[in-house]
């Protein structure tokens, strides 16, 4: 088995620091956003530092350097989730955006009053308020795929929805509470039978495990640089070619357009036409140098390295007392581990954490339909990266003694 | 950040509970976390606060400060439950809190001040809670 090599952590310097005098950071918030190795930040201040200019139009030196970088890292992007081609990378500025893009842009011009849209109980806001926007302004149907008490789609009740001959079916790769990892390639296969497009929200899998979105066969697939070592504010949307090529522009202004008379105006070519106005350039750079980091330490190692830290998680934390954890015991599980301790509200359980420096989440994790399932308000959520280590777990479980002894 | 007042408050609180009928009954969410906050007020003649029960769920900043708050303010005068601040509620916790909790601790006093107000949902009202 592929192993991760403890060097790695060297190369995040945020991973270096204390929080306090003598009390260094336990990173367990990634599944929020992830830290940033040296190569990442490095690349966007060399872009800055050395090559900063405007992209596309210009002729000098700076301006060709520049758009070689964003062109280069596009590509990078491409070959990291093997897309056909680097016209199907449409930068964004993340997941969020990428979705709004097709609820806004396919969704307005394809979908009719009554049409039906199919997601799941277990969605990131991201991937349900656009839908219900859509839902006021266009008249469409909404359906969700229920979950099942040990964290799992209900495939049986989706394979009824798919009865109602829906235009478009979209959901997570992996759930950002349960850690659930949806069979997407079943799905998408069930869902063009049935007639309808695939969107798949891939916050949190591209970031973890290999991606092919050919294979996965999807139609579209959303997601962030943020949370795979790359930079805040650019994301991606890809999309199959035949039809991104039929969809309105999002958004309308510089760079997306071809011609432009006061009359009106004619699209660039794909990629270009849904990204209009200057783009974050140094972060497309950053996002670049992610994707090459994560690809020189491999997808494979990075998976087998998650999935031990998260069995190693799980078992020491379901074997405490007052410990409920959400999502079932599984090989094929992400790395998050949101769960409850009894009778303690989970942001207390993150504040105590956070004394000894232990950064976890606390909250509904922008998925309140899902923990309303569960009739619970919120919980503290642990999730792990390439860089986590056993000893952190070890100081999760003695940090969260601790916070049952202060309460209890 | 958990001082023995709070966790005091939080694991025998005086004033948790509901007053039905009441004077003033207000509820309202924190939408960050999903905490929950109703606050029953009952008045004697001369519009003082007599008695007061909260109810709900939420962390122990939240839950702490809503039994501080509501056991400051029996025998106020509702004219002065309206001007309660911000610094009124840091100055009963004790404790400095950053911008997230401190929107927990301060639930309580936004659903007393706008029970005060007699703001109806949805009504916006500046409450100066900053």
């Amino acid at each position: 088995m592929p192993e991760i090599q403890t060097s790695i952590r060297s190369d995040f310097p945020i991973l270096q620091r204390e929080v306090k005098p003598g009390v260094p950071l336990v990173y367990l918030d990634s599944a929020a956003t992830s830290q940033k190795p040296s190569s990442v930040l490095d690349a966007m201040s060399d872009y800055y530092l050395r090559h900063n200019a405007n992209i596309h139009r210009g002729v000098h030196t700076l301006a060709e350097e520049a758009t070689s970088l964003y062109e280069d890292a596009r590509k990078k992007i491409c070959r990291f989730i093997n897309a056909r081609s680097q016209t199907e990378i449409i930068y964004t500025r993340n997941t969020t955006e990428s979705i709004n893009l097709v609820a806004n842009s396919w969704g307005r011009k394809f979908l009719k009053p009554g049409d039906v849209v199919i997601l799941t109980e277990m969605e990131h806001h991201s991937n349900l308020v656009p839908w219900q926007i859509l839902r006021e302004s266009s008249g469409i149907e909404l359906r969700f795929i229920p979950v099942s008490a040990d964290g799992r789609l209900d495939l049986a009740e989706y394979a009824n929805l798919l009865k109602l001959e829906p235009k478009l079916v979209s959901f997570t790769h992996a759930s950002n509470v349960l850690g659930t990892i949806n069979p997407v390639q079943e799905m998408a296969q069930l869902a063009h039978k049935a007639g309808a497009l695939v969107l798949v929200d891939g916050a949190q899998s591209a970031p973890h495990f290999t991606v092919d979105v050919q294979q996965l066969g999807v139609d579209f697939y959303a997601f962030s640089a943020h949370k795979m070592l790359g930079p805040t504010g650019i994301g991606v949307l890809y999309g199959r070619k035949e039809i991104l090529e039929k969809m309105q522009p999002f958004m309308g202004g510089g760079d997306m357009i071809r011609e432009v008379r006061l009359e009106g105006f004619t699209p660039n070519d794909l990629p270009y036409k849904f990204e209009a106005g200057t783009p974050a350039i140094a972060e497309a750079v950053g996002f670049g140098a992610a994707v090459d980091y994560l690809a020189r330490v491999g997808m494979d190692a990075i998976h087998a390295h998650e999935k031990e830290i998260t069995r190693y998680a799980y078992s020491l934390l379901s074997e405490m007392p007052g410990i409920t954890i959400f999502g079932r015991e599984t090989d094929h599980r992400g790395g998050v581990i949101a769960f409850e301790v009894a009778g303690i509200h989970p942001h207390d359980v993150a504040q105590v954490l956070d004394t000894d420096g232990i950064a976890v989440r606390a909250g509904h994790h922008c998925a309140m339909p899902l923990h309303q399932k569960f009739g619970i308000p919120a919980t503290a959520r642990a999730s792990f990266y390439l860089y986590t280590t056993k000893n952190e777990i070890d100081k999760l479980v003695t940090g969260l003694q601790k916070v049952q002894k202060l309460f209890g | 950040m958990y001082r023995e007042v709070i966790l005091e408050h939080y694991k025998n609180p005086g004033y948790r509970g509901e007053l039905d009928p009441a004077d003033i009954t207000f509820e309202d969410n924190n939408p960050l976390c999903g905490d929950h906050l109703r606050i029953d007020l009952r008045l004697d003649a001369e519009n003082k606060v007599k008695e007061a029960a909260f109810s709900g769920h939420g962390c122990a900043i939240s839950q702490a400060s809503a039994d501080l708050l509501l056991e400051s303010i029996i025998g106020k005068d509702l004219d002065e439950v309206k001007k309660l601040s911000k610094q009124d509620i840091l100055d009963l916790i004790g404790i400095d809190l950053g911008p997230v909790r401190l929107k927990c601790a301060l639930l309580s006093l936004k659903v007393v001040k706008s029970g005060a107000y007699g703001i109806h949902p949805g009504e916006s009202v500046d409450l100066e809670l900053d």
